[in-house]
Protein backbone atom coordinates (compact mmCIF):
# COMPACT_ATOMS: atom_id res chain seq x y z
CA UNK A 1 0.00 0.00 0.00
CA UNK A 2 2.80 2.36 0.84
CA UNK A 3 4.98 1.24 -2.29
CA UNK A 4 1.41 2.53 -4.26
CA UNK A 5 1.12 5.68 -2.40
CA UNK A 6 4.77 6.79 -2.62
CA UNK A 7 4.87 5.71 -6.17
CA UNK A 8 1.51 7.94 -7.23
CA UNK A 9 3.49 10.19 -5.59
CA UNK A 10 6.32 9.83 -7.27
CA UNK A 11 4.32 10.32 -10.66
CA UNK A 12 3.39 13.58 -9.85
CA UNK A 13 6.41 14.86 -8.75
CA UNK A 14 7.88 13.75 -11.97
CA UNK A 15 4.65 15.19 -14.46
CA UNK A 16 5.46 18.15 -12.17
CA UNK A 17 9.17 18.43 -13.12
CA UNK A 18 8.46 17.33 -16.94
CA UNK A 19 6.11 19.70 -17.28
CA UNK A 20 7.25 22.78 -15.97
CA UNK A 21 4.73 25.07 -17.50
CA UNK A 22 2.32 24.63 -15.25
CA UNK A 23 4.48 25.20 -11.86
CA UNK A 24 6.20 27.94 -13.68
CA UNK A 25 2.72 29.40 -14.27
CA UNK A 26 1.87 29.68 -10.97
CA UNK A 27 5.22 31.03 -9.83
CA UNK A 28 5.05 33.77 -11.99
CA UNK A 29 0.94 34.17 -10.57
CA UNK A 30 2.72 34.88 -6.87
CA UNK A 31 5.37 37.18 -8.43
CA UNK A 32 3.03 39.27 -10.45
CA UNK A 33 0.39 39.02 -7.88
CA UNK A 34 2.78 40.39 -4.84
CA UNK A 35 4.40 42.87 -6.83
CA UNK A 36 1.13 44.14 -7.82
CA UNK A 37 0.69 44.51 -4.12
CA UNK A 38 3.55 46.04 -3.98
CA UNK A 39 3.13 48.63 -6.22
CA UNK A 40 0.15 49.50 -4.96
CA UNK A 41 1.62 49.98 -1.39
CA UNK A 42 3.29 53.29 -1.29
CA UNK A 43 5.06 52.21 1.84
CA UNK A 44 6.04 49.32 3.36
CA UNK A 45 2.68 47.94 4.95
CA UNK A 46 2.10 47.69 9.02
CA UNK A 47 1.92 43.94 10.27
CA UNK A 48 -1.89 43.71 10.57
CA UNK A 49 -1.96 44.09 6.86
CA UNK A 50 1.04 42.53 5.74
CA UNK A 51 -0.22 39.35 7.43
CA UNK A 52 -4.00 39.55 5.98
CA UNK A 53 -2.27 40.22 2.70
CA UNK A 54 -0.04 36.82 3.29
CA UNK A 55 -2.54 34.27 4.31
CA UNK A 56 -4.96 35.70 1.33
CA UNK A 57 -2.20 35.33 -1.07
CA UNK A 58 -1.52 31.58 0.02
CA UNK A 59 -5.39 31.10 -0.39
CA UNK A 60 -5.79 32.18 -3.85
CA UNK A 61 -2.14 30.38 -5.21
CA UNK A 62 -3.41 27.02 -3.86
CA UNK A 63 -6.95 27.69 -5.42
CA UNK A 64 -4.54 28.16 -8.43
CA UNK A 65 -2.20 25.34 -8.06
CA UNK A 66 -4.51 22.43 -6.20
CA UNK A 67 -7.57 23.07 -8.37
CA UNK A 68 -5.75 21.40 -11.62
CA UNK A 69 -4.98 18.33 -9.80
CA UNK A 70 -7.68 16.51 -10.45
CA UNK A 71 -9.34 18.41 -13.24
CA UNK A 72 -6.13 17.71 -15.21
CA UNK A 73 -7.09 13.82 -15.03
CA UNK A 74 -8.31 12.70 -18.33
CA UNK A 75 -10.87 9.98 -18.25
CA UNK A 76 -8.63 7.38 -19.47
CA UNK A 77 -6.06 7.99 -16.99
CA UNK A 78 -8.60 8.21 -14.14
CA UNK A 79 -9.59 4.47 -15.44
CA UNK A 80 -5.94 3.39 -15.25
CA UNK A 81 -5.31 4.55 -11.60
CA UNK A 82 -8.67 3.02 -10.80
CA UNK A 83 -7.11 -0.62 -11.69
CA UNK A 84 -3.69 0.05 -10.12
CA UNK A 85 -4.88 1.61 -6.96
CA UNK A 86 -7.58 1.27 -4.22
CA UNK A 87 -9.64 4.96 -3.94
CA UNK A 88 -7.40 5.58 -0.32
CA UNK A 89 -3.98 5.02 -1.73
CA UNK A 90 -5.17 7.37 -4.59
CA UNK A 91 -6.37 10.30 -2.50
CA UNK A 92 -3.54 9.74 0.35
CA UNK A 93 -0.86 10.45 -2.62
CA UNK A 94 -2.80 13.48 -4.03
CA UNK A 95 -3.23 14.85 -0.81
CA UNK A 96 0.80 14.26 0.13
CA UNK A 97 1.51 15.46 -2.80
CA UNK A 98 -0.85 18.97 -3.07
CA UNK A 99 0.76 19.44 0.59
CA UNK A 100 3.98 19.33 -0.74
CA UNK A 101 3.54 21.79 -3.55
CA UNK A 102 1.96 23.94 -1.39
CA UNK A 103 4.73 23.93 1.09
CA UNK A 104 7.14 24.69 -1.91
CA UNK A 105 5.07 27.61 -3.14
CA UNK A 106 4.26 28.99 0.40
CA UNK A 107 8.13 29.13 0.61
CA UNK A 108 8.54 30.96 -2.41
CA UNK A 109 5.76 33.52 -1.85
CA UNK A 110 6.85 34.12 1.31
CA UNK A 111 10.72 34.90 0.45
CA UNK A 112 8.80 37.00 -2.14
CA UNK A 113 6.88 38.87 0.60
CA UNK A 114 10.12 39.83 2.46
CA UNK A 115 11.61 40.85 -0.65
CA UNK A 116 9.31 43.48 -1.66
CA UNK A 117 7.45 44.29 1.49
CA UNK A 118 9.77 43.80 4.25
CA UNK A 119 9.80 41.49 7.11
CA UNK A 120 7.68 42.51 10.22
CA UNK A 121 7.91 39.21 12.18
CA UNK A 122 9.77 39.21 14.71
CA UNK A 123 10.37 35.81 14.90
CA UNK A 124 10.90 34.10 11.56
CA UNK A 125 11.26 30.44 12.16
CA UNK A 126 7.99 30.70 13.83
CA UNK A 127 5.91 32.48 11.19
CA UNK A 128 7.82 29.40 9.00
CA UNK A 129 6.54 26.81 10.94
CA UNK A 130 2.60 28.53 11.43
CA UNK A 131 2.93 28.78 7.43
CA UNK A 132 3.20 25.14 6.69
CA UNK A 133 0.77 24.03 9.21
CA UNK A 134 -1.46 26.48 7.49
CA UNK A 135 -0.81 25.98 3.97
CA UNK A 136 -1.16 22.28 4.83
CA UNK A 137 -4.44 22.25 6.09
CA UNK A 138 -5.64 25.28 2.88
CA UNK A 139 -3.81 22.42 0.60
CA UNK A 140 -6.20 19.38 2.12
CA UNK A 141 -9.22 21.46 1.97
CA UNK A 142 -8.98 22.21 -1.68
CA UNK A 143 -7.59 18.69 -2.56
CA UNK A 144 -10.98 17.39 -1.70
CA UNK A 145 -12.85 20.14 -3.20
CA UNK A 146 -10.82 20.15 -6.38
CA UNK A 147 -12.07 16.25 -6.57
CA UNK A 148 -15.36 17.03 -5.66
CA UNK A 149 -15.66 19.83 -8.67
CA UNK A 150 -13.73 17.39 -10.57
CA UNK A 151 -17.12 15.58 -11.48
CA UNK A 152 -19.08 19.12 -12.16
CA UNK A 153 -18.67 20.53 -15.70
CA UNK A 154 -17.90 24.09 -15.24
CA UNK A 155 -15.21 23.41 -12.30
CA UNK A 156 -12.74 25.78 -11.65
CA UNK A 157 -15.04 28.45 -10.58
CA UNK A 158 -16.93 26.27 -8.57
CA UNK A 159 -13.75 24.79 -6.60
CA UNK A 160 -13.23 28.93 -4.91
CA UNK A 161 -17.08 28.79 -4.05
CA UNK A 162 -17.41 25.77 -2.62
CA UNK A 163 -13.97 25.99 -0.66
CA UNK A 164 -14.05 29.67 0.50
CA UNK A 165 -16.01 29.60 2.96
CA UNK A 166 -15.29 25.82 4.70
CA UNK A 167 -11.74 27.89 4.58
CA UNK A 168 -12.90 30.39 6.43
CA UNK A 169 -12.88 29.57 10.13
CA UNK A 170 -9.29 28.01 9.86
CA UNK A 171 -7.82 30.95 7.89
CA UNK A 172 -9.29 33.51 10.49
CA UNK A 173 -7.49 30.92 13.25
CA UNK A 174 -4.26 31.04 11.10
CA UNK A 175 -4.30 35.08 10.95
CA UNK A 176 -4.87 34.91 15.13
CA UNK A 177 -2.36 32.39 15.21
CA UNK A 178 0.41 33.90 13.10
CA UNK A 179 -0.09 37.17 15.21
CA UNK A 180 2.30 35.58 17.91
CA UNK A 181 5.24 35.67 15.49
CA UNK A 182 4.57 39.46 14.90
CA UNK A 183 5.79 39.78 18.99
CA UNK A 184 2.12 39.75 20.12
CA UNK A 185 1.38 38.89 23.35
CA UNK A 186 -1.42 35.40 24.13
CA UNK A 187 -3.06 34.28 27.31
CA UNK A 188 -1.11 32.01 28.57
CA UNK A 189 -2.18 28.63 26.65
CA UNK A 190 -3.87 29.91 24.19
CA UNK A 191 -1.00 29.65 21.44
CA UNK A 192 -0.99 25.57 22.25
CA UNK A 193 -4.85 25.52 22.34
CA UNK A 194 -4.93 27.50 18.83
CA UNK A 195 -2.26 25.41 16.95
CA UNK A 196 -3.82 21.95 18.47
CA UNK A 197 -6.95 23.33 17.24
CA UNK A 198 -5.74 24.08 13.51
CA UNK A 199 -3.75 20.44 13.53
CA UNK A 200 -6.76 19.09 14.70
CA UNK A 201 -8.80 20.09 11.72
CA UNK A 202 -6.58 18.96 9.08
CA UNK A 203 -6.61 15.53 10.31
CA UNK A 204 -10.35 16.48 10.16
CA UNK A 205 -10.28 16.70 6.63
CA UNK A 206 -8.17 13.88 5.80
CA UNK A 207 -10.33 11.90 7.52
CA UNK A 208 -13.11 12.98 6.14
CA UNK A 209 -11.35 12.72 2.70
CA UNK A 210 -10.26 9.38 3.19
CA UNK A 211 -14.29 8.30 4.10
CA UNK A 212 -15.86 10.45 1.08
CA UNK A 213 -13.30 10.08 -1.90
CA UNK A 214 -14.27 6.27 -2.59
CA UNK A 215 -17.66 7.89 -3.06
CA UNK A 216 -16.43 9.68 -5.59
CA UNK A 217 -14.59 7.34 -7.17
CA UNK A 218 -16.74 5.13 -8.12
CA UNK A 219 -18.74 5.61 -11.20
CA UNK B 1 -45.25 11.69 7.41
CA UNK B 2 -49.05 11.16 7.19
CA UNK B 3 -49.18 11.36 10.86
CA UNK B 4 -50.60 14.78 11.67
CA UNK B 5 -50.55 15.05 15.48
CA UNK B 6 -47.11 16.86 14.91
CA UNK B 7 -48.55 19.04 13.20
CA UNK B 8 -51.18 20.13 15.06
CA UNK B 9 -48.61 20.60 17.91
CA UNK B 10 -46.53 22.56 16.29
CA UNK B 11 -49.67 24.44 15.10
CA UNK B 12 -50.56 25.38 18.72
CA UNK B 13 -46.89 25.93 20.19
CA UNK B 14 -46.37 28.96 17.65
CA UNK B 15 -50.06 30.13 18.38
CA UNK B 16 -49.27 29.89 22.00
CA UNK B 17 -45.65 31.68 21.21
CA UNK B 18 -47.41 34.81 19.62
CA UNK B 19 -49.92 35.00 22.18
CA UNK B 20 -47.70 34.65 25.36
CA UNK B 21 -44.94 35.86 23.42
CA UNK B 22 -46.27 39.20 23.07
CA UNK B 23 -48.73 39.41 25.71
CA UNK B 24 -46.85 37.62 29.09
CA UNK B 25 -44.85 39.68 31.37
CA UNK B 26 -40.75 39.93 30.52
CA UNK B 27 -38.25 41.14 33.14
CA UNK B 28 -36.96 44.86 32.43
CA UNK B 29 -33.97 45.22 31.09
CA UNK B 30 -31.76 48.66 30.02
CA UNK B 31 -31.19 48.89 26.26
CA UNK B 32 -33.31 45.59 25.79
CA UNK B 33 -36.47 46.97 26.84
CA UNK B 34 -39.20 45.32 25.28
CA UNK B 35 -37.02 43.99 22.19
CA UNK B 36 -36.56 40.76 24.61
CA UNK B 37 -39.66 39.28 23.59
CA UNK B 38 -37.44 38.83 20.08
CA UNK B 39 -35.78 36.23 21.87
CA UNK B 40 -39.00 33.82 21.07
CA UNK B 41 -38.16 34.59 16.93
CA UNK B 42 -34.54 35.02 16.33
CA UNK B 43 -32.91 32.56 18.55
CA UNK B 44 -35.28 30.14 17.39
CA UNK B 45 -34.49 30.25 13.58
CA UNK B 46 -31.12 29.54 14.56
CA UNK B 47 -31.91 26.63 16.53
CA UNK B 48 -34.56 25.54 13.62
CA UNK B 49 -31.74 25.96 10.68
CA UNK B 50 -28.80 23.91 12.58
CA UNK B 51 -31.09 21.12 13.48
CA UNK B 52 -32.93 20.94 9.80
CA UNK B 53 -28.98 21.37 8.22
CA UNK B 54 -28.62 18.62 10.54
CA UNK B 55 -31.33 16.27 9.26
CA UNK B 56 -29.99 17.88 5.75
CA UNK B 57 -26.85 15.87 6.85
CA UNK B 58 -28.22 12.66 7.98
CA UNK B 59 -30.30 11.91 4.59
CA UNK B 60 -26.82 12.52 2.94
CA UNK B 61 -25.57 9.83 4.99
CA UNK B 62 -28.26 7.65 4.46
CA UNK B 63 -28.30 8.49 0.62
CA UNK B 64 -24.44 7.36 0.56
CA UNK B 65 -25.44 4.41 2.34
CA UNK B 66 -28.49 2.90 0.40
CA UNK B 67 -28.16 4.95 -3.46
CA UNK B 68 -32.08 5.56 -2.69
CA UNK B 69 -33.20 8.88 -4.77
CA UNK B 70 -35.49 9.61 -2.41
CA UNK B 71 -32.64 10.31 0.37
CA UNK B 72 -31.10 12.71 -1.80
CA UNK B 73 -34.13 14.80 -2.86
CA UNK B 74 -34.79 14.58 1.30
CA UNK B 75 -31.41 16.11 1.64
CA UNK B 76 -32.04 19.11 -0.58
CA UNK B 77 -35.50 19.70 0.83
CA UNK B 78 -34.62 20.44 4.62
CA UNK B 79 -31.28 21.95 3.10
CA UNK B 80 -33.11 24.48 1.61
CA UNK B 81 -35.76 25.48 4.00
CA UNK B 82 -33.21 25.36 6.45
CA UNK B 83 -31.27 28.42 4.34
CA UNK B 84 -34.76 29.52 4.31
CA UNK B 85 -34.57 29.91 8.06
CA UNK B 86 -31.28 31.23 8.33
CA UNK B 87 -32.47 34.66 6.08
CA UNK B 88 -35.04 34.95 8.58
CA UNK B 89 -32.84 34.43 11.26
CA UNK B 90 -31.21 37.07 9.99
CA UNK B 91 -33.71 39.05 9.65
CA UNK B 92 -35.10 39.08 12.74
CA UNK B 93 -31.38 39.94 14.02
CA UNK B 94 -31.16 42.69 11.85
CA UNK B 95 -34.22 44.37 13.63
CA UNK B 96 -32.99 43.68 17.05
CA UNK B 97 -28.99 45.05 16.11
CA UNK B 98 -30.95 48.62 15.14
CA UNK B 99 -32.61 48.98 18.31
CA UNK B 100 -30.15 47.36 20.83
CA UNK B 101 -26.30 46.88 19.34
CA UNK B 102 -26.17 50.32 17.81
CA UNK B 103 -26.10 53.17 20.43
CA UNK B 104 -25.93 56.41 18.04
CA UNK B 105 -26.79 57.47 14.97
CA UNK B 106 -23.53 57.39 13.42
CA UNK B 107 -22.20 54.25 14.27
CA UNK B 108 -22.09 52.08 10.71
CA UNK B 109 -23.68 48.93 10.82
CA UNK B 110 -20.69 47.49 9.22
CA UNK B 111 -18.86 47.64 12.46
CA UNK B 112 -21.43 46.04 14.59
CA UNK B 113 -21.61 43.00 12.16
CA UNK B 114 -18.28 41.74 12.17
CA UNK B 115 -19.89 39.23 15.14
CA UNK B 116 -18.07 35.40 15.01
CA UNK B 117 -21.56 34.42 15.42
CA UNK B 118 -22.80 36.51 12.51
CA UNK B 119 -19.66 35.25 10.68
CA UNK B 120 -20.54 31.58 11.63
CA UNK B 121 -24.01 32.13 10.45
CA UNK B 122 -22.97 33.90 7.22
CA UNK B 123 -20.24 30.98 6.55
CA UNK B 124 -23.26 28.43 6.88
CA UNK B 125 -25.34 30.57 4.47
CA UNK B 126 -22.53 30.36 1.79
CA UNK B 127 -22.13 26.74 2.31
CA UNK B 128 -25.44 25.76 1.30
CA UNK B 129 -25.24 28.36 -1.09
CA UNK B 130 -22.77 26.28 -2.89
CA UNK B 131 -24.34 23.15 -2.37
CA UNK B 132 -27.22 24.08 -4.56
CA UNK B 133 -24.73 25.43 -6.90
CA UNK B 134 -23.01 22.56 -7.05
CA UNK B 135 -26.34 20.43 -7.29
CA UNK B 136 -27.41 22.45 -10.44
CA UNK B 137 -24.53 22.11 -12.38
CA UNK B 138 -25.14 18.41 -13.10
CA UNK B 139 -27.51 17.16 -15.22
CA UNK B 140 -26.75 13.67 -14.60
CA UNK B 141 -29.28 12.83 -11.21
CA UNK B 142 -27.11 9.81 -10.02
CA UNK B 143 -23.57 11.85 -10.37
CA UNK B 144 -25.45 15.26 -8.58
CA UNK B 145 -26.86 13.31 -5.82
CA UNK B 146 -23.45 11.15 -4.91
CA UNK B 147 -21.47 14.62 -5.30
CA UNK B 148 -23.48 16.75 -3.22
CA UNK B 149 -24.46 14.07 -0.45
CA UNK B 150 -20.20 13.95 -0.53
CA UNK B 151 -19.96 18.50 -0.46
CA UNK B 152 -23.13 18.35 2.16
CA UNK B 153 -21.05 15.45 4.40
CA UNK B 154 -17.62 17.07 4.17
CA UNK B 155 -18.97 20.60 4.88
CA UNK B 156 -21.20 19.86 7.45
CA UNK B 157 -18.55 18.08 9.54
CA UNK B 158 -16.22 21.06 8.73
CA UNK B 159 -19.18 24.08 9.45
CA UNK B 160 -20.20 22.79 13.08
CA UNK B 161 -16.99 22.81 14.75
CA UNK B 162 -16.27 26.54 13.89
CA UNK B 163 -19.47 27.56 15.07
CA UNK B 164 -19.27 25.54 18.22
CA UNK B 165 -15.36 26.31 19.11
CA UNK B 166 -15.20 29.93 17.64
CA UNK B 167 -17.28 31.43 19.43
CA UNK B 168 -16.08 30.25 22.60
CA UNK B 169 -12.69 31.87 22.25
CA UNK B 170 -13.60 35.19 20.49
CA UNK B 171 -15.18 38.06 22.51
CA UNK B 172 -19.01 38.94 20.94
CA UNK B 173 -21.98 41.35 21.66
CA UNK B 174 -23.97 38.52 21.98
CA UNK B 175 -24.64 37.09 25.16
CA UNK B 176 -22.77 34.35 26.66
CA UNK B 177 -19.49 35.76 25.04
CA UNK B 178 -16.23 35.11 26.89
CA UNK B 179 -15.62 37.70 29.26
CA UNK B 180 -19.45 38.34 29.94
CA UNK B 181 -21.45 36.42 33.18
CA UNK B 182 -22.51 33.43 31.45
CA UNK B 183 -21.12 30.30 30.37
CA UNK B 184 -22.15 29.10 27.11
CA UNK B 185 -22.33 30.94 24.31
CA UNK B 186 -25.64 29.12 23.09
CA UNK B 187 -28.17 28.56 26.15
CA UNK B 188 -27.44 29.09 29.23
CA UNK B 189 -29.84 28.36 32.11
CA UNK B 190 -28.86 31.24 34.59
CA UNK B 191 -29.20 33.93 31.27
CA UNK B 192 -32.74 33.42 31.04
CA UNK B 193 -35.79 34.19 33.30
CA UNK B 194 -38.28 31.37 34.22
CA UNK B 195 -40.90 33.14 32.98
CA UNK B 196 -39.25 33.53 29.50
CA UNK B 197 -38.17 29.73 29.64
CA UNK B 198 -41.92 28.99 29.91
CA UNK B 199 -42.30 30.59 26.18
CA UNK B 200 -38.83 29.98 24.45
CA UNK B 201 -38.46 26.02 24.75
CA UNK B 202 -41.95 25.34 23.16
CA UNK B 203 -41.25 28.30 20.70
CA UNK B 204 -38.25 26.71 19.92
CA UNK B 205 -40.03 23.17 19.41
CA UNK B 206 -42.71 24.66 17.23
CA UNK B 207 -41.40 26.63 14.86
CA UNK B 208 -38.40 23.54 14.57
CA UNK B 209 -41.32 21.34 13.82
CA UNK B 210 -42.59 24.41 11.51
CA UNK B 211 -39.33 24.37 8.96
CA UNK B 212 -40.01 20.03 9.43
CA UNK B 213 -43.52 20.75 7.96
CA UNK B 214 -42.67 22.97 5.22
CA UNK B 215 -39.45 20.33 4.44
CA UNK B 216 -42.01 17.41 4.34
CA UNK B 217 -44.66 19.51 1.67
CA UNK B 218 -41.38 20.30 -0.52
CA UNK B 219 -40.08 16.57 -0.24
CA UNK B 220 -43.88 15.56 -1.04
CA UNK B 221 -44.21 18.24 -4.48
CA UNK B 222 -40.42 16.95 -5.73
CA UNK B 223 -41.06 13.55 -5.24
CA UNK B 224 -44.64 13.86 -7.45
CA UNK B 225 -42.83 16.06 -9.75
CA UNK B 226 -39.93 13.60 -10.60
CA UNK B 227 -42.75 10.49 -10.67
CA UNK B 228 -44.12 13.17 -13.54
CA UNK B 229 -41.27 13.55 -14.98
CA UNK B 230 -40.00 9.87 -15.11
CA UNK B 231 -43.82 8.94 -16.71
CA UNK B 232 -43.42 11.01 -19.60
Amino acid sequence: MLNRILGIVKKELLLEIRQKHTFYGILLYIASTIFVIYLSLSETPETTIWNTFFWIIQLFVCVNAIAKSFLQESKGRMLYYYTIASPIEFITAKLIFNVIIMWVMSMISLLLFFVFLGNPTTNSILFLVIVFIGGSGISLVFTLMSAIAAKAQQNAALVAIMGFPIILPQLMLLMKLSKVAFAEVFKNGAVIQLVGLSLLMNVLVVVLAMILFPFLWKE
Amino acid sequence: MNKSWWKILSFLLLIYTIIAGFLCNVPRLPILNETIRNLYFHVCMWFGMMILFGVSFYYSIKYLRTFQFKYDIYAHCFASVGSFMGILGYLTGFLWVNVTWITDQSQSIGSVLKEPKLIGAAIALLIYGAYFVLRDSFTDMDKRARTSAVYNIFAFAMLFPSIWIIPRIVGSLHPGAPGSDSGNPALDRKDLDASMRMVFYPAVIGWTLLGVWISTLKIRLSLLKDKIDSNE
